[in-house]
């Protein structure tokens, strides 16, 4: 009787694999065949989370009856809470790994906690398949600051270390690796104050509670009435602000770490053929007309990457960081 | 006057047509549990995608207004506030409706919120570049100071004694604390996965109210025969409206406190109903009859959170700094039409925006007239056997909780707290001060770490709190609050013991 099962399990199991084989691949010749979802780590509202709307508008745009780029409508889902951790340590551990959802990541902001605190996510385990979005970060002051250029505000730094308050998005943020970058360059002690957000870490700049801070170029270009740009923390100047010189310009030495990618993922588990259909489609849904229109109008950065431009920025990144953030591990 | 110029563009049949629907679908969705102004609006946005500018805007301005007055409808007739905005209003609200006078509270609701609401956005038209500069003032200080002073509050807001009012109010600031500091990103009391990204504010107002109200009502129900059925009440509309509208003082605390708040970055709107209930009681002639279904609780309540919607969007409109969490979100709504705050916004895209603000103008007359005729028609809530009552409510309650941010933890989290606070409440504790605790707690917090962190690195933390004529107002104002509840009450305690004496 015994032995009986044991060969029926035998039968079974070996049944189940050929037949899970075989769905495997149907499957991915199908897929996608129902709407696809994405997870957004932050509050509705936020910028990565109306870029990652408009960023996916034309996923189910056809021409002729076949499909232009995905191929099937997208939808944004948000799981917001602890800087982003709750929503991706969710989507590294227990999202379907069917291809069904897709996630939205901001770099460096995950690597940087997936460095410092234990999380269930780093970049072994997401797969990306396209990059939208670079908002680079930006050195600004106020309106009425004694600082008018980085050479003032590093001299004043010098003269009184410890004296400068500098405001940006939260910690671990590209606001906070900006300022760590910058303090290190320029071998000043500043102090980083952050923000509930980067609206809040600008209202602190703009009514004066900070001397200085690191922000969205995006958000910065708009409000250029109310503060001062001094810098830009890239490696080349932006469209936006042709005018404002690039920290290295400026005489600190600071590369692009910190510039904020944002584009979309999967959990690593999602059968290759689907990641190839993604990393085929997703930069195309990008590039649709409307899509690069309504992200002008919303001045918001574009920078579109292909699946192995961004594996590659993510490795150089955690490099960078995990050099940087090696006081500061927990 | 400019702002008349664009009067017009609101009564076309497109925007009027969104305006009624969304004043309609507002004041449905704000009177369900969970579905706060914040969730309404940020729900809308994505609608407003393929929609004109101007239109997009109105839809979300009527769905802000309309969800902050609905809130009051389920916080009057099922003692469940809406959104944290209609906290107070459920302490003298619900009252009114046991004593069979929910028509009549309700009435006293939309006249309120009309008129606070008419004077926010009044505020808005003619005061925006004043109160904006002003707006800017609030740092970390200043804001820390305002979370104390709604701290000093808690203890005599809707609780028996101010010792387990005070209490309530530890609990729930302690509560606060849980998950991830945002500030500092280090995880605090996190011993279970649901806990990491701490205690949802409207996850924790919809479990300290509405699991308690479901328990209660089922205690009810083991006797189904012996119903208590509230009468909705036979009241007219015009004597209640014309009643409310001679309620001058408490009209005008709950406004021009609304109108403060509102403009006060990251006060929170959630506090401005509040703040105007506990002063309109410590102001009042008589403060015993609040809490016992006193018409000028719900009326200072309902005017202030709607007074405050107004004022939120001046340093939104002008500085991009969003003055409550709602108006927070309709600044994505804003951006993805391509306006970006600051002077432009009244320059290059004067129409759009003064369409938008003229809108918010006749959003308030819908809401006053629409609200007026469902308040008249939802008697047969109240006549909903409890049992019937109870499995609806709590159905909302699960989903409105997982709908917040699809988190299946929020929905332990409040079913837990919605026990606990059922037991509680056989102890003599009341909900709003917990609530109240969970939501200055952090406010409290963030801007103490902000302002210790600016103060050491300038002449030291204590001189930065207490320097400026802001900080000095703000700290006059906490030491006249702790000092008038201590004299209210040691007044009660001797007249109480006078009449033991007199017996």
């Amino acid at each position: 009787m015994n032995h009986l099962t044991k060969k029926m399990k035998i039968v079974a199991s070996a049944a189940l694999l050929t037949l899970g084989a075989s769905t495997l691949s149907a499957y991915a010749e199908a897929y996608p065949e129902r709407p696809i979802g994405v997870m957004v780590a932050y509050n509705p509202g936020g910028a990565t989370d109306f870029q990652a709307r408009i960023a996916t508008l034309a996923s189910a745009k056809m021409k002729d009856d076949k499909p232009l780029s995905v191929g099937q409508p997208i939808y944004v889902t948000n799981k917001p809470g602890a800087g982003g951790r709750k929503g991706w340590n969710w989507f590294a551990s227990k999202a379907p790994k069917d291809g069904y959802m897709m996630a939205a990541y901001n770099v460096p902001h995950f690597i940087a906690q997936s460095i410092v605190f234990d999380t269930k996510y780093n970049i072994e385990n997401l797969e990306p398949v396209g990059n939208w979005g670079a908002d680079p970060a930006v050195l600004i002051v106020g309106k009425d600051s004694q600082f008018n250029s980085v050479k003032d505000l590093v001299d004043f730094a010098k003269a009184n270390p410890g004296k400068v308050t500098v405001s940006g998005a939260g910690k671990f943020v590209g606001h906070h690796i900006a300022h760590l970058q910058f303090a290190k360059a320029s071998g000043t002690d500043l102090k980083y104050v952050p923000g509930k957000g980067g609206v809040g870490a600008m209202k602190l700049v703009k009514g004066g509670q900070v001397m200085a801070g690191f922000n969205n170029l995006s958000d910065a270009a708009r409000a250029k009435n109310d503060i001062k740009i001094l810098a830009v923390a890239d490696l080349e100047r932006h469209s936006f602000l042709p005018d404002v010189p690039t920290l290295k310009e400026s005489g600190v030495d600071v590369d692009n770490s910190s510039v904020n990618f944002r584009g979309l993922m999967v959990p690593k588990g999602t059968p290759q053929a689907v990641i190839d259909h993604l990393a085929g489609t997703v930069p195309t849904m990008f590039k649709d007309k409307k899509t690069l229109g309504k992200m002008k109008q919303t001045n918001s950065p574009v920078k579109i990457m292909s699946r192995d431009e961004v594996v590659a920025m993510w490795k150089e990144r955690q490099a960078a960081l995990t050099v940087l953030l090696a006081g500061l591990k927990k | 006057m400019e702002f008349l110029n664009y009067f017009g563009n609101v009564f076309t049949v497109y925007h009027m047509s969104l305006l009624i629907g969304g004043t309609l679908a507002g004041l449905i969705l704000g009177a369900l549990p969970g579905l706060s102004p914040t969730m309404a609006v940020a729900l809308m946005i994505p609608f407003t995608f393929h929609m004109e500018p101007a239109a997009g805007l109105i839809l979300l301005g009527a769905m802000y207004t309309a969800t902050v007055a609905g809130g009051a409808i389920s916080a009057i007739l099922v003692n469940v506030p809406g959104a944290p905005a209609n906290i107070a209003t459920a302490l003298d609200g619900h009252q009114l409706a046991a004593k069979g006078r929910a028509a009549e509270a309700l009435f006293y609701c939309f006249t309120s919120s009309f008129v606070g609401g008419v004077i926010g956005i009044l505020v808005l038209i003619f005061f925006t570049p004043p109160l904006a500069e002003f707006a800017l003032k609030f740092g970390p200080t200043e804001l820390f100071w305002i979370a104390i002073l709604g701290i000093t509050i808690i203890g005599t807001i809707g609780s028996k004694s101010v010792i387990t009012g005070l209490l309530s109010g530890i609990i729930g600031i302690s509560l606060s604390t849980i998950g991830a500091n945002p500030m500092l990103g280090e995880d605090r009391f996190v011993y279970s996965e649901h806990l990491e990204s701490g205690i949802h504010i409207v996850a924790a107002l919809i479990g300290l109210f509405a699991i308690p109200q479901v328990l209660t009502l089922l205690e009810k129900s083991k006797d189904a025969k012996d119903e208590e059925v509230f009468e909705l009440g036979e009241y007219s509309v015009m004597t209640s409206v014309l009643y409310n509208l001679t309620r001058i003082k408490a009209l005008s605390i709950g406004s021009i406190i609304g109108v403060i708040v509102g403009v006060i970055p990251g006060a929170g709107g959630q506090i401005a109903g509040l703040v105007a209930y506990d002063q309109a009681k410590k102001m009042s002639k008589d403060p015993s009859k609040f809490g016992k279904g006193e018409p000028d609780g719900v009326i200072a309540a309902e005017s202030a959170n709607n007074a405050m919607v107004g004022p939120s969007l001046v340093p939104l409109l002008t500085l991009s700094i969003p003055g409550s969490p709602t108006a927070a979100v309709l600044l994505g709504g804003l951006l993805i039409h391509g306006l970006f705050p600051g002077p432009s916004l009244f320059t290059e895209h004067a129409e759009v925006t003064w369409t938008f603000i003229n809108s918010l103008l006749v959003a308030q007359v819908f809401m006053l007239i629409i609200g007026l005729f469902l308040s008249q028609h939802c008697g047969w809530i109240m006549k909903v056997p409890s049992h019937f009552m109870a499995a609806t409510i709590f159905i909302l309650a699960v989903f409105g909780t997982y709908s917040i941010q699809t988190s299946y933890s929020d929905v332990l989290i409040m079913a837990g707290l919605g026990v606990m606070m059922y037991l509680g409440s056989k102890l003599g504790f009341s909900p709003a001060p917990v609530v109240l605790g969970i939501i200055l707690g952090p406010i409290a917090e963030d801007n103490f770490l902000q302002g210790k962190l600016i103060g050491e690195a300038g002449d030291g933390i204590i001189p930065y709190f207490t320097s400026g004529p802001l900080n000095m107002i703000m700290i006059a104002l906490v030491v006249l609050s702790i000092a008038y509840s201590a004299y209210s009450e040691s007044k009660m305690r001797k007249k109480s013991l006078e009449m033991k004496g007199a017996a």
